[in-house]
């Protein structure tokens, strides 16, 4: 039975994770280019993907803890920013290079047929990849400071909790960044907002401070619409007390502005998807 | 058996002068007032109602001249782009072509390029690896395959690019010009190799190309579009004899002047006179002849040290005469605004018959505007040598001067 392709002025608003199936192998091969591309020259190579956060935490540490002196309660410091770190630089650089990348493969939209979608999400695998490299780093700190004695690392269920905070981090990136590689696509406005509504977002994820520490409820009900809030809490409440609450963190809108998030990104990603070799 | 390629009644509507295709937010704004009448004014068609349908193992041409909807049906064909009406079905698997080399990347290796090349193209991973010898042999630069492909000479990537493209095998072929560039003995290799592909067993292909002896040569029927309407579906031969009668005699242009042409710098007009500085639209093979070019640059700055050509080509879209500004060593300065441009031929060598001509401006690189058959020329019986003979134009269609001796 050969397959039948049918050719019509609209494309519905189906998700065609089908066809998406099919495609996998071009999925994995323009992950697999980004990451041979990205390395090609640079001299230190994967380092890169730990230094950065290794950094990142490093600052916070001598700022917020050895400098302003702040708590950061049974988790040592080290600890407890690296994982709101990873998680953000999860997102962060999905979000980045998923809106940028459909007009960075401008070239090859114009020229040949597959589904669209590959582009992001591959933005998602590129990220998900340096999430899981520098996500051992973090396991070789967590067990390095459990041999010091006084604190308790739970390996699975760290594991698990981080596999929660993922899809968590990914759902969200997936329809924040598909819904901005669409507008991408027809107003470059959105290479200059861009940074300025990554760097907003960072003061709204508990990545230097714990939820709990807000006072007024009008910032404590922002912080509640942040799915990231989630996936960072889930971490830090095994790192706690060692218990794995993956419900238990949650509220009910969660799920609920995830599902808006996807909805949202899918359909504006859709709806423009067939023009985008038009107006490229 | 179903039809392989069912067209139903397509149409495509485009917005005319694209001058900007994406906007900033402030371009929108700005425009808010004239929205309305801009979108009723710039709307063209540039498909419309087209119909066919081609049976498994079948094989054709869409001739047509510039800008009549060729690359348009076959990016709906591709579903690059969809149609605004009507349907397409595509049984069996597609593989399209519009260009070859896409998603190269200079930093990758010829290997890792042919595997995301291949990837792009269609092909699955394991079909890559069962090729990937032949691939590398075909392209006869085994030596470089782990060299990043920024190392590659240009005629290299292009035969690496071609050979990943010769080697893609499904059951519906969609060709673009592609094979209108690179040196032409290994395009003729792949012309070859496509051949072979498309003769075998149930392939169907739709190829577009300017050069209709490619054309002949790939297919056995052919579609005739003309400002994006279908003329005609017969046998390629027919098709190519309809093109010559219908489009090329109806519109005995000597320049077309109504064509969107690039933004920056344009040919204006393009004519020819006679010893005596007249217009003429035919010339006799012999007599001198003039091509007056006027040039705008829209640019408001000086081009120094460009280049003009004149290419002067047959109906099969063989190129015959090159004529370019440069090999006198002409320093051409254009200034902003309109630049009048001649170039003498002392005895005009083109024997009797139709040709079209290309007119392009270039500055070491950079095409400032290339326009494909800007218009028409044809030549008369003449007096190129003094007897008055010309030899059977079977044999021949440049003349050149020469002498014969008994010794």
């Amino acid at each position: 039975m050969t397959t039948e392709i049918i050719i019509r002025p609209k494309s519905g608003l189906s998700s065609k994770w089908k066809e998406l199936w099919q495609y996998r192998e071009l999925l994995y091969f323009f992950t697999w280019k980004e990451i041979k591309v990205r390395y090609k020259q640079a001299l230190l190579g994967v380092v890169w993907t730990l230094l950065q956060p290794l950094m990142m935490m490093m600052i916070l540490v001598l700022v917020l803890s050895k400098g302003l002196g702040l708590d950061t309660g049974q988790i040592p410091a080290p600890i407890y920013y690296l994982c709101g770190l990873l998680i953000w630089n999860l997102f962060s650089q999905s979000v980045n290079s998923a809106a940028n990348a459909m007009v960075s493969n401008a070239q090859i939209l114009r020229k040949i047929y597959f589904p669209r979608l590959i582009i992001p999400i591959s933005s998602m695998m590129i990220a998900s990849f340096d999430f899981l490299i520098s996500l051992s780093v973090f396991f070789i700190i967590g067990f390095w400071y459990q041999s010091q004695g006084g604190f308790h690392f739970p390996f699975f269920s760290i594991l698990v909790a981080f596999m929660v905070a993922w899809v968590i981090t990914i759902v969200t990136s997936f329809g924040i960044g598909t819904f901005l590689s669409a507008i991408n696509v027809k107003y470059r406005d959105v290479r200059y907002a861009l940074p300025f509504l990554i760097q907003a977002l960072f003061f709204i994820t508990p990545v230097m401070f714990d939820s709990k520490q807000f006072s007024q409820p009008i910032l404590q009900f922002v912080l509640q619409l942040n799915p990231l809030n989630y996936a960072i809490q889930t971490i830090r409440s095994v790192l706690t007390d060692g218990q794995l609450e993956v419900i238990g963190n949650m509220s009910w809108h969660l799920p609920l502005i995830l599902v808006i998030l996807y909805i949202l990104g899918m359909y504006v990603f859709r709806r423009t998807e067939a023009y985008f070799a038009d107006i490229v | 058996m179903k039809p392989a390629i069912e067209v139903k009644g397509v149409w495509k509507e485009y917005r005319k002068g694209i001058d900007k295709r994406y906007k900033s937010l402030r371009d929108v704004l700005t425009t808010i007032p004239s929205w309305r009448k801009r979108q009723q004014a710039e709307l063209f068609w540039a498909l419309q109602d087209i119909d066919f349908t081609l049976n498994a193992g079948d094989s054709i041409g869409i001739i047509g001249r510039n800008g009549a909807g060729k690359s348009t049906l076959l990016k709906i064909l591709s579903r690059i782009t969809p149609p605004t009406k009507g349907e397409v079905i595509l049984r069996g698997r597609v593989a399209s072509l519009l260009e070859v080399g896409t998603g190269f990347h200079p930093e990758l290796t010829g290997k890792e390029n042919i595997y995301f090349n291949g990837s792009i193209l269609g092909m699955h991973r394991a079909e890559i690896k069962r090729k990937f010898d032949e691939i590398v042999e075909f392209s006869g630069v085994e030596a470089f395959i782990d060299t990043p492909l920024k190392h590659y000479s240009s005629g290299m990537q292009m035969r690496l690019a071609f050979s990943v493209a010769a080697h893609l095998d499904a059951e519906i072929l969609l060709i673009d010009e592609v094979l209108a560039v690179g040196d032409m003995a290994f395009q003729q290799k792949c012309i070859g190799k496509m051949d072979e592909v498309s003769k075998g067993e149930g392939k169907t292909v739709v190829f577009v190309s300017h050069n209709l002896s490619q054309i002949k040569q790939l297919t056995s029927g052919g579609i005739l579009l003309d400002y994006g309407k279908q003329l005609a579906q017969d046998a390629t031969d027919n098709i190519i004899s309809l093109y010559h009668k219908n489009i090329l005699k109806n519109h005995l242009y000597t320049f077309d002047k109504e064509r969107v042409q690039a933004e920056d710098v344009l040919f204006s007009n393009c004519s020819f006179r006679n010893i005596e500085g007249q217009e003429i639209t035919q010339v006799e093979c012999g007599n001198p002849l003039c091509v007056l070019l006027e040039i705008e640059n829209r640019t408001k700055a000086l081009i120094k040290d460009a280049l003009v050509g004149i290419v002067f080509k047959n109906l099969q879209g063989g190129s015959m005469i090159a004529l370019s500004s440069n090999v006198h060593g002409l320093q051409l300065d254009l200034q902003a605004g309109t630049n009048t441009i001649s170039c003498q031929i002392d005895k005009f060598p083109l024997s009797p018959g139709t040709y079209s001509y290309n007119l392009i401006i270039t500055r070491g690189n950079h095409i400032y505007n290339w326009m494909k058959e800007a218009g028409i020329i044809q030549t008369h019986h003449g007096f190129f040598f003094e007897s008055g003979e010309i030899p059977s134009p079977k044999l021949q269609t440049v003349l050149v001067a020469h002498n014969w001796k008994k010794l």
